[in-house]
C-alpha cells in the first residue's frame, strides 16, 4: 500500500460522502418541487431561481434552532440515536461501483470504496442496522408516539427484509456472484429487471418499506403518531434523521439501479456502440445518476399517488404476499438456471413463469380484498 | 381479466398524478399577484371628499355611536369660512379607528349621514406595534381629487352652510 492508495481512498470517500450529503439537500428540493407539481402547486420558488437555495435556507434554520432534550429521556441513547441512523445511510453505498475501473496517468483507479466479494451481504447487513437508530430514538424519547413509531418500524423492517433478502438472492443466482461489480458486469446485455421483472418489483416495494416512505410510512405517520420516532427531536438532531432518510433514499436508489437496472452500464441496446462505458469510463457515473434520478422519481410518484396502508394490511401484505412470492421466484430462477445449462432457451422460463406468478399474486390479493369488502356490505 | 384489472386500476391512479405535472398550478403568487376582492368586500375604511376637495365628514360621531366594537373615536371642531374643512358648522378635527378593535361590520358606513366613511378594498393591515393599529384621519382620508383644493379652504360666505348634502332619490 503506497501513499497513492491512501490518497485514492480519501478522494473516493470524499466524493461519496459529499455526493450523498449534497445530494440529500437537493433531493429534498427535488421531492418538494415534484410533489408540488403533482399536486398542481409550484413548490418552493422564493429562495433563488426556482427555489434552488431552499435547502441552504433550511439548513441554516435547523442549525440555529434550539435543541431540546426531554428531562425524562435517556440522554446518552437520545443523542446516540440520530448518529446511529445517519452513519449506515452513508456507508451503505461503499460497495456500489460508479464506473468501470479506469486509469489516470498510468494509475489504475477502482471507482468504489470497498472491493469485497460479499458486497451484497454487506448491503443487507448495513441496511438492517439503521433500524436500531429508529428504535432507540423511539424508546429513549420517553414518549408514547415515539415508542409506537419505533415499534412499528421494527415490525415493518423485519417483515419486509425477508422479501428484500430473497429478491437479492435472485440477483445472486442470476449473476453467479455476490460481488457487486460482477453483478453489474453480468447485466451488460440485459438488465435483471427484464430477466426477473417480478423480482425487481418485489425489491422496489420492499425497499420502499425499508425506507419508511409512503405508502409504507407507518413509523412516522403524521396523522396517527404526529411524527413517530422523531417527535421529541429538534434542531440539528432532527436534521440528522432527515439527512439519514434522504441519503438512504439515494443509497437505496443506487442499489436498485445496480442490482436490477445495470448499474453504471449503458442500456443493453447501446452495448458495443461508442456510448458504451467500455469506450468512455466517465459515462458510467452519468448513466448511474440518470438511473438514480428516475428511480427517485418513481419513489416520489408513489408517494404522491398512494395512500398509507392500514397497519394490519401492511403486515399481511408483507407476510402473506411478498414472502411467498419471493420464495416462489427464487425457486423459479434456480430451476431456470439449472435447465439453461443444457439449453440456453430455457432461460425464458424465468421471466415468463415469474410474471405469471406475479399476476396470480395480484389476482388472489384482489380476490381476497373484494371478499372482505363484500363481507362488510 | 381478474389478474390484469387491479393493475390497470393501479396505473390509472399513477397516470392521474403524472398528468397533473403538466397542468398549470392553481397557486396565486400573493404579494406579486393579488386576487380581486368581492364586490361588497369590507376592508380598511376610507374617508371620502367632495369633488372640490372638501371633506364629507362633518364630525357628528354617529359612526362612533353605531360602532359595536367601540373602535372609532371622533372629536369635532368649528368650521369658519376662512378655514373650512367640510360643509356646514363642524368638521372632524380628530378621527381615529383602532383596527385591532374593528370587526369590519360596516355599521359606521350605514350610520354616516354624508356617506363620508366607506369600507374600502385594502386588507393588508398588519403592524409590528399595537400603537400602529390606530389609524388616524391622515391615514384614512382619500387624496384630494383632481380639480379640488386641499383643506382647509377659504370659501365665499354662505355657500357651504348646509352640512348634509341634499340627497336625490336614494340609490340604495
Amino acid at each position: 500500500m503506497t501513499w497513492l492508495n491512501v490518497l485514492e481512498w480519501i478522494i473516493k470517500s470524499l466524493i461519496l460522502v459529499l455526493g450523498l450529503l449534497g445530494g440529500f439537500a437537493y433531493l429534498t428540493w427535488y421531492e418538494r418541487k415534484l410533489l408540488a407539481r403533482m399536486q398542481v402547486r409550484y413548490g418552493p420558488n422564493r429562495t433563488g431561481k426556482f427555489g434552488l437555495l431552499q435547502p441552504i435556507a433550511d439548513a441554516v434554520k435547523l442549525i440555529f434552532k434550539e435543541e431540546l432534550i426531554p428531562t425524562q429521556a435517556e440522554k446518552v441513547l437520545f443523542i446516540l440515536a440520530p448518529i446511529l441512523t445517519v452513519v449506515p445511510a452513508i456507508v451503505i453505498t461503499a460497495t456500489v461501483p460508479w464506473a468501470p475501473n479506469f486509469t489516470i496517468f498510468g494509475y489504475e483507479v477502482k471507482p468504489y470504496i470497498a472491493d469485497i466479494d460479499v458486497g451484497i451481504l454487506y448491503i443487507t447487513a448495513i441496511a438492517s442496522i439503521a433500524v436500531y437508530g429508529i428504535v432507540i430514538a423511539g424508546w429513549s424519547s420517553n414518549n408514547k408516539y415515539a415508542t409506537l413509531g419505533g415499534l412499528r418500524s421494527t415490525a415493518q423492517m423485519v417483515s419486509y427484509e425477508l422479501a428484500l433478502g430473497l429478491s437479492m438472492v435472485v440477483v445472486i443466482l442470476l449473476a453467479g456472484s455476490m460481488n457487486v461489480k460482477e453483478i453489474v458486469e453480468a447485466q451488460a446485455h440485459h438488465w435483471f429487471a427484464l430477466v426477473q421483472p417480478t423480482g425487481a418489483v418485489i425489491f422496489m416495494i420492499a425497499t420502499l418499506a425499508e425506507l419508511n416512505r409512503a405508502p409504507f410510512d407507518m413509523p412516522e405517520a403524521e396523522q396517527e403518531l404526529t411524527a413517530g420516532y422523531h417527535v421529541e427531536y429538534s434542531g440539528m438532531k432532527f436534521a440528522l434523521f432527515f439527512m439519514a432518510e434522504y441519503s438512504k433514499m439515494i443509497a437505496i436508489a443506487s442499489i436498485i439501479a445496480t442490482l436490477f437496472f445495470g448499474g453504471y452500464r449503458e442500456p443493453g441496446f447501446l452495448y458495443g456502440t461508442f456510448l458504451s462505458v467500455d469506450k468512455f469510463w466517465f459515462l458510467g457515473p452519468v448513466y448511474l445518476l440518470g438511473k438514480i434520478l428516475l428511480i427517485l422519481f418513481g419513489m416520489i410518484w408513489a408517494r404522491a399517488t398512494l395512500p398509507r396502508f392500514r397497519y394490519d394490511r401492511l403486515m399481511a401484505f408483507g407476510w402473506k404476499v411478498m414472502l411467498p412470492l419471493a420464495l416462489a421466484i427464487v425457486f423459479v430462477s434456480a430451476i431456470g438456471i439449472a435447465f439453461a445449462q443444457s439449453n440456453p432457451l430455457y432461460y425464458w422460463i424465468i421471466p415468463v413463469v415469474s410474471v405469471g406468478l406475479g399476476l396470480i399474486a395480484v389476482g388472489l390479493l384482489d380476490k381476497s380484498l373484494r371478499r372482505k369488502i363484500n363481507a362488510v356490505h | 381479466m381478474r389478474f390484469i384489472k387491479p393493475l390497470l386500476e393501479f396505473s390509472a391512479g399513477l397516470k392521474t398524478t403524472f398528468l397533473s405535472i403538466f397542468e398549470k398550478p392553481v397557486t396565486v403568487q400573493y404579494p406579486e399577484e393579488l386576487r380581486p376582492v368581492a364586490k361588497r368586500f369590507r376592508g380598511r375604511h376610507e374617508l371620502k371628499r367632495y369633488d372640490n376637495g372638501l371633506e364629507k365628514c362633518i364630525g357628528c360621531a354617529l359612526c362612533a355611536a353605531a360602532c359595536p366594537a367601540d373602535a372609532i373615536f371622533v372629536e369635532a371642531a368649528e368650521n369658519t369660512d376662512e378655514e373650512r374643512y367640510s360643509p356646514g358648522e363642524r368638521y372632524a378635527s380628530t378621527y381615529q379607528i383602532n383596527m385591532l378593535r374593528c370587526i369590519y361590520c360596516g355599521f359606521c358606513e350605514d350610520a354616516c349621514p354624508t356617506e363620508a366613511i366607506q369600507l374600502g378594498e385594502s386588507y393588508e393591515l398588519s403592524y409590528y406595534d399595537r400603537k400602529d393599529a390606530i389609524f388616524t384621519k391622515e391615514m384614512l382620508i382619500d387624496p384630494v381629487p383632481a380639480g379640488g383644493a386641499p383643506t382647509p379652504q377659504v370659501t365665499p360666505k354662505g355657500q357651504f352652510d348646509r352640512s348634509v348634502p341634499e340627497m336625490q332619490d336614494s340609490q340604495d
